[in-house]
């Protein structure tokens, strides 16, 4: 599988760029377009947390108490009130304004925020340098998904202009309620088509390098884990993504051209027949959304295995356990990962007895998650654990990534996720799966690659301050609505008051709140350390943290084209504390 | 800031349905379950965090042991699972979704669902329900039923609020007006999406008389929140009783207007 070594200008054939414009805006390089990706993603990252207060602040006091007296509301209910006018009358949210804020939080977190910042930023400005490689295989393309990606997000925020606002049909846009719903649907439809065109040209593209990019001598058995986890991810990508994009053109068209591909016959809207009803099937929709979004789940998470493998290799100061085990589990996560959609829908109207078929197909996929994990913690095992922040937001990742794999286990089994369907059950199983799994990886790997980004590294107290201020309150967020949703409280919900079963879990609420002001708060160090360290961060170096991977053989930040020289790799990717080496790792390109 | 009635409960609530205790059994073995490995995984992780701390003198290992050991907690987890499959999930998802009581030993039931209303379709003491139309739909006959059809001279329409008699299942029979919604009572342990076009069913046996909140768990739109009703468990006695003076009152509200009227929101 060895592959020639790219030379700088045999291999990808653009020189280096001279024009502030070229270099910094419309750039060809990878690493510049890793940073756009990053740093986009952290924007829309923080207005999706921002919709997220708003909505936390909601649920704590959805209504007025009944002594509420207008003259006395608190400096924050009269500032929220101001500024939203009368989407929040005396600070108290309307439901359509907490539909759209729902919709757009998990839209946004998810297509524009998560997804592009492990696998686009990540992956764009990693991969390459793990693998060898000189740039991506196609820059241009490279240059234009993350443009396209750009203007979906665009797209879909400029859904607040239409008339009344947001979509706010759920970020899974059920028809046929997407299909009534109000124009900004519409947007979202657009918008999604183009973030998904973003998506397929950026996964072609990391196929592409990852297959033939390699510098000579890093075998396929040689790649780093993030290398595999970025290159399932992409086939996973690749292969799910269209199904979607095909179901929101049809559900473009049933919006603006009077097709029916998911309304049903005689479906009625208020108190007439709907124009164009007849014919189609609501569930369809949801079988070509859940083909796309279950594969989805696992693209926001191998991205997160594969940094929390990095870092964990590099902090232990030894090999990573069982590595052909973790790629393997990688693998059939992914095949898997195609045959688990329906556990979203068993109570859908779809045929019954395939519930059957899909619960055992989801409990399956536990086994290579468990698998990961396993390995993971051995990797442990043996070794010399150093506790710096990227480590710290790493360890984590896997007693929450074991809660959100676990509470999976209750709601991929049919007959107790008749209970818990559709609760905030749902809701707390997914986010720590998402946000102090996922998220926390990715902010664990942005304390790891910033010193190669930027050639300082970030500073470790206001780290540490950041990662302890992310960790517990998230936990204090997620953890009751475990409880919650097992008492029966439905997601989605504008006013859970107004539903009496709720009453004796409200009081939740109001504690997941304090808990979210804490996770605002602990995210201003970050900030400021993020932008501090550009300048006054301690200068890095090559290898900061004493690591064997490719990315570390070359400057920080790397020059366009990467490596002075091509690297060539003589050893697997993760040999550390080698018996009889001088030195406790042993860089991949390091001649014998 | 946190008034009286809220709380801090954790748990599931009262079961009131005749498989509800199979299901909580099977959440609480998954749970004992759950906590169990997390405990023993997370002793391990913290005994690995202290014990392999870098200090002076203290190096990584490099040769390490027991790779294919640790296939041992996969495939006991594997294991578990096919054996929760087999002994219960397939069983008990069997007989609460695969199957249905017999229609002629039930309360039968219709539900039309719409934004943002549970209409509720009884056939009365005859057993059979009138026929239903899409274009007989008005602001005053909400579910289209055709009067014409003498099976509906004793239906009963209700919205929000439904009653069923204690002792025997009651079988729902769901559709909706227009878009998706999901008839849930978290005491009962089952939910069911109710579909525009399509018939879905939902049956239980109540265990317990009283009064049990709808909710729809599907978001519906703007008053999705507010699509609440109530099921009343009733002593077969009562139900009888109810049944009467609802259709008695429906025969005198019909001569009264000199027309046909159905009956709404009464309970």
């Amino acid at each position: 599988m060895d592959t020639h070594g790219h030379g700088h200008d045999a291999g990808h054939g653009h020189g280096e760029p001279t024009s502030f414009w070229r270099k910094y805006v419309f750039s060809v390089d990878h690493k510049v377009i890793g940073i756009q990706y990053l740093i986009t993603s952290f924007l829309f990252l923080l207005v999706g947390f921002g919709m997220m207060m708003l909505m936390r602040y909601q649920l704590a006091w959805p209504s007025p108490p009944d002594d509420f007296d207008p003259e006395k509301m608190s400096l924050v209910r009269s500032t929220i009130a101001k500024i939203f006018g009368d989407k929040m009358e005396y600070g108290f949210m309307r439901p359509d304004f907490y539909n759209q804020l729902g919709a757009m939080h998990g839209t946004i977190m998810i297509f524009l925020g998560v997804v592009p910042l492990g696998v686009a930023a990540f992956g764009n400005y990693v991969l390459p340098l793990q693998i060898g490689a000189p740039d991506m295989a196609f820059p241009r393309l490279n240059m234009m998904s993350y443009w396209v990606y750009l203007v979906g997000g665009i797209v879909m925020m400029s859904s607040y202009f239409a008339p009344d606002g947001f979509p706010q049909s759920g970020w899974t846009s059920y028809a046929p309620l997407s299909i009534v719903a109000p124009p900004g649907q519409t947007v979202w439809c657009i918008a999604m088509v183009i973030i998904i065109t973003s998506s397929l040209l950026g996964s072609i593209n990391f196929i592409v390098t990852t297959l033939n990019m390699r510098a000579k001598g890093m075998t396929l058995g040689r790649m780093p884990v993030f290398v595999w986890a970025q290159l399932v991810t992409a086939v996973l990508l690749l292969l799910a993504f269209p199904v979607l994009e095909a179901g929101a053109l049809l559900q473009l068209l049933d919006r603006v051209a009077g097709t029916s591909f998911y309304i049903p016959k005689d479906m009625m809207y208020g108190s007439t027949v709907f124009p164009a009803a007849g014919g189609g099937n609501p569930i369809l929709w949801q079988h070509l959304f859940w083909f796309l979004a279950h594969p989805e789940v696992y693209v926001l998470l191998l991205p997160a295995m594969g940094i929390v493998a990095e870092i964990i290799a590099t902090n232990t100061r030894k090999p990573l356990f069982g590595y052909r085990e973790i790629v393997g589990s990688m693998v059939l996560i992914g095949i898997l990962s195609f045959v688990v959609w329906a556990h979203h829908m068993f109570l859908s109207g779809m045929r019954t007895s395939l519930a059957n078929l899909f619960v055992t197909t989801t409990l399956t996929i536990s086994v290579p998650s468990v698998a990961v994990l396993t390995c993971l913690l051995l990797s442990l095992r043996g070794g010399a654990i150093r506790f710096n922040t990227p480590m710290l937001f790493a360890l984590a990742f896997l007693p929450m990534f074991g809660i959100g794999g676990l509470t999976g286990l209750p709601l991929g089994f049919a007959p107790t996720d008749l209970h818990l369907h559709d609760t905030y059950y749902v809701i707390g199983h997914f986010h720590y799966v998402v946000a102090p799994g996922s998220l926390a990886a990715l902010m664990g790997a942005t304390y790891y690659w910033y010193p190669k980004m930027f050639g300082r590294k970030m500073n470790e107290t206001l780290g540490k301050i950041h990662f302890w201020m992310t960790i517990v309150p998230m936990n204090f967020i997620f953890f009751p609505m475990l409880f919650q949703g097992m008492w029966g409280m439905d997601r989605r919900l504008a006013d859970p008051t107004l539903q009496w079963h709720n009453l004796p879990v409200q009081g939740w609420s109001v504690i997941m709140l304090f808990a979210a002001c804490v996770l605002l708060l602990g995210q201003i160090p970050f900030l400021w350390n993020f932008f501090w360290s550009l300048r006054h961060g301690e200068i890095a170096g090559e290898n900061p943290w004493n690591a064997t991977t490719l990315e570390w053989a070359c400057p920080s930040p790397p020059p366009h084209g990467n490596f002075v020289t091509p690297p060539e790799v003589h050893r697997g990717p993760y040999e550390y504390s080698v018996p009889g080496h001088k030195t406790d790792y042993w860089p991949q390109d390091e001649a014998a | 800031m946190i008034k009286e009635d809220w709380g801090f409960q954790t748990g599931l609530p009262e079961a009131a349905s005749s498989y509800a205790p199979n299901i909580d059994w099977l959440m609480n073995v998954l749970h004992v379950v759950m906590i169990g490995i997390f405990v023993v995984w997370g002793v391990y992780f913290i005994y690995c965090l202290v014990a392999y701390r870098a200090r002076d003198g203290h190096t990584g290992t490099y040769h390490q042991t027991g790779e294919k050991a640790s296939f041992i907690p996969d495939g006991l987890i594997l294991a578990f699972e096919m054996w929760l499959i087999l002994a219960f999930g397939i069983p008990i998802w069997a007989s609460v979704k695969q199957s249905t009581p017999p229609p002629s030993e039930s309360n039968n039931i219709h539900v039309i669902a719409q934004q943002f209303a549970w209409n509720i379709h009884y056939p009365g003491p005859d057993g059979k329900f009138g026929r239903r139309d899409v274009k007989l739909v008005s602001a005053s006959n909400s579910i289209g039923l055709d009067e014409s059809d003498p099976a509906s001279k004793d239906d009963i329409v209700t919205i929000n609020q439904m009653s069923v008699p204690l002792g025997k299942p009651t079988i729902l029979q769901m559709t909706s007006k227009d878009v998706i919604h999901d008839f849930w009572v978290s005491n009962f342990r089952n939910k069911q999406d109710v579909v525009p076009g399509l018939n879905t069913n939902l049956w239980f046996e109540p265990t317990k008389t009283g009064k049990f909140e709808i909710a729809c768990a599907q978001l519906c739109g703007l008053g999705h929140t507010q699509m609440v009703g109530n099921v009343f468990v009733k002593t077969p006695e009562e139900f009888d009783e109810w049944q009467k003076s609802q259709v008695a009152e429906k025969a005198g509200t019909a001569s009264a207007a000199g027309a046909v009227a159905p009956s709404e929101n009464r309970s």
